[in-house]
């Protein structure tokens, strides 16, 4: 039976979403019991399904971890009431929650989550929109995502939402450059002369075969991962959320469905970052430095293929992790901090990186 | 008097910060094993220390009489005017009539009562204590007021030695008395 290649693209398209969202609504969970553990409390571990919950031993052990807590995290935003405040520009303040979330959504098609050598031999990525130019095509539109932000913060004609969108705007643009100039020493080395040119995530991940580009460039991993927090607005950096000094932010305003969609997109954000840092510098989906599924003999057909999603996921959730570790660990920077960090430090930083850099690839390229 | 604390120079590692946030991962991964601290409350309740300053209540002698006397003093020492009573006679069939008095009303809105205890120092019979029950909770107004029945369902009974009504009656039946 022929598929229409165009219906199969859908299809992916809304399971990849799907998994994204579920992947999301589980972060929410695990940043829950993860900020309970690390301060000493139990966390949700109350909320049961009426037949699941049921079942001795699992049923109980699965309502202590708070497994069906997303579900009524969820539909908590669908049933409370929806604030409309009479201040608010009524048509940007409705559209700021959606391109917020839009662009971390839209970056998903370019992120492989693994790969499938077909009978003939060929390795076929597992993504979406398999565009040359990837790279340069997540960050633009990832950092779009910015303008939710920002819209968010005018529209809704007050102070605090105001400041918090300005805040993420001035974030936004010094962080961006630091993150732009430490991924290029990947580039170079991948683009070596002689080679057909690419900004390939699938082909970025597959040059990481060997060596992870984390060991041998570990300021650049350094120096993204930073701004990565930066980006996503993840603590140390939620300028723009701040609830120490700006209340809740850009989304003050915000309540119920609206206020969810940010939410959904603060985490789909961190999914995508997650994603793209393991794509990056984690080596994709080798298990091992210098050890590829190929080597250990697992990499043909189906069960390589599910053999990669299964480690790229599993380092992505490990990067997830990481994520909300520092999140309950250090505690928010002052925003003049924010920006002497970005434009004194890193930015300065990440120019001697890539000056070295260029020298090291140089002179391994044309063998001294 | 006010004084400096001198703080001590940051030596190289904790300048280049990133040593310092590994140390801080350290001690919250650390932490994430440990085991809770937290009372799942419901179910597990925190134990009570001695002294505790819990919802008041009315109690009654080991005979089962009121201790109260309807003396009012902690009506008027109660800071939020959170007590009400009016004060009434014995009925004369009891077996304990023209005694002493005792209140027909006693109303404490729980609303009000901010737990300082002052009607309990107050007490002169020491009738009304503040025990351990610490959570309340009604669908209305009226539910926080806690009457006359409930504050002696909540009381129970005092295990005192005193028996004074009954020295008082015998006084009483001997000529003396008031
Ligand atoms: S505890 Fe204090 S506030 Fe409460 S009834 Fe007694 S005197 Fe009034
Ligand atoms: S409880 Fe004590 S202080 Fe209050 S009226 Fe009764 S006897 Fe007097």
């Amino acid at each position: 039976m022929e598929i229409n290649p165009i219906v199969l693209k859908f299809v992916y398209a809304a399971v990849v979403v799907s998994v994204i969202m579920g992947l999301c609504s589980y972060a929410v969970l695990a940043e829950r019991k993860i900020s309970s553990w690390i301060q000493g409390r139990v966390g949700p571990n109350r909320t049961a399904l009426p037949l699941v919950g049921g079942i001795p031993i699992l049923g109980p052990f699965l309502t202590r971890l708070g497994i069906f807590q997303p579900i009524p995290d969820g539909l908590k935003f669908l049933f409370k009431e929806d604030v409309l405040p009479g201040h608010v520009n009524k048509f940007y303040f409705m559209m700021a929650p959606v391109i917020s979330l839009v662009p971390a959504l839209t970056t998903v098609v370019v992120v492989p989550f693994g790969r499938f050598v077909n009978e003939a031999g060929d390795v076929v990525p597992l993504v979406l929109a398999n565009v040359n130019v990837g790279l340069l095509f997540l960050f633009a539109i990832s950092s779009l995502g910015v303008y939710g932000v920002v819209l968010a913060g005018w529209s809704s004609n007050s102070k605090y939402p105001f400041l918090g969108g300005i805040r993420a705007s001035a974030q936004m643009i010094s962080y961006e450059l630091a993150m732009g100039v430490s991924v290029l020493p990947i580039l170079m080395w991948v683009n070596a002369p002689g080679k057909e040119g690419t900004m390939n995530l699938f082909d970025i991940a597959v040059a990481q075969n060997g060596f992870w580009f984390a060991m041998w460039m570990p300021l650049s991993a350094i120096i993204f991962l930073v701004c990565l927090f930066a980006e996503t607005n993840r603590l140390p950096f939620d300028m723009a959320e701040s609830e120490t000094e700006l209340v809740s932010g850009f989304h003050t305003e915000y309540s119920s469905f609206k206020f969810g969609l940010f939410f959904v997109g603060e985490y789909a954000h961190m999914v995508i970052g997650s994603c793209v840092f393991t794509l990056l510098f984690l080596g994709g989906w080798n298990p091992l430095p210098f050890v590829t599924l190929e080597s250990l003999g697992m990499g043909q057909g189906i069960l390589g293929a599910v053999l990669s999603v299964g480690i790229f996921l599993g380092k992505m959730c490990a990067m997830m992790f990481f994520f909300m570790w520092i999140r309950w660990t250090l505690p928010r920077f002052r925003y003049d901090q924010v920006m002497k960090l970005g434009w004194t430090i890193l930015l300065p930083l990440s120019i001697a990186n890539l000056i070295l850099y260029i020298f090291i690839i140089y002179y391994l390229d044309t063998g001294l | 008097m006010p004084f400096v604390i001198k703080r001590k120079p940051l030596n190289l590692m904790e300048k280049l910060y990133l040593p310092e946030i590994a140390r801080g991962l350290s001690t919250t991964f650390k932490k994430i094993w440990e085991k809770p601290v937290t009372l799942e409350y419901p179910e597990q309740r925190p134990t009570i220390p001695e002294g505790y300053r819990g919802v008041p209540t009315l109690v009654r002698d080991p005979e089962g009489r009121e201790k109260c006397v309807s003396c009012q003093l902690c009506e008027f020492v109660c800071p939020p005017k959170a007590i009400r009573i009016v004060p009434g006679e014995i009925p004369e069939d009891s077996e304990y009539a023209h005694v002493e008095k005792g209140p027909k009303e006693f109303d404490i809105d729980m609303l009000r009562c901010i737990y300082c205890g002052m009607c309990e120092e107050v007490c002169p019979e020491e009738a009304i204590w503040l025990q351990n029950q610490f959570s309340m909770s009604g669908y209305s107004r009226e539910e926080m007021v806690n009457n006359k029945d409930k504050l002696y369902e909540l009381g129970g009974t005092l295990p005192d030695e005193h028996f004074k009504w009954n020295k008082k009656k015998d006084a009483a039946a001997k000529g003396g008395g008031h």
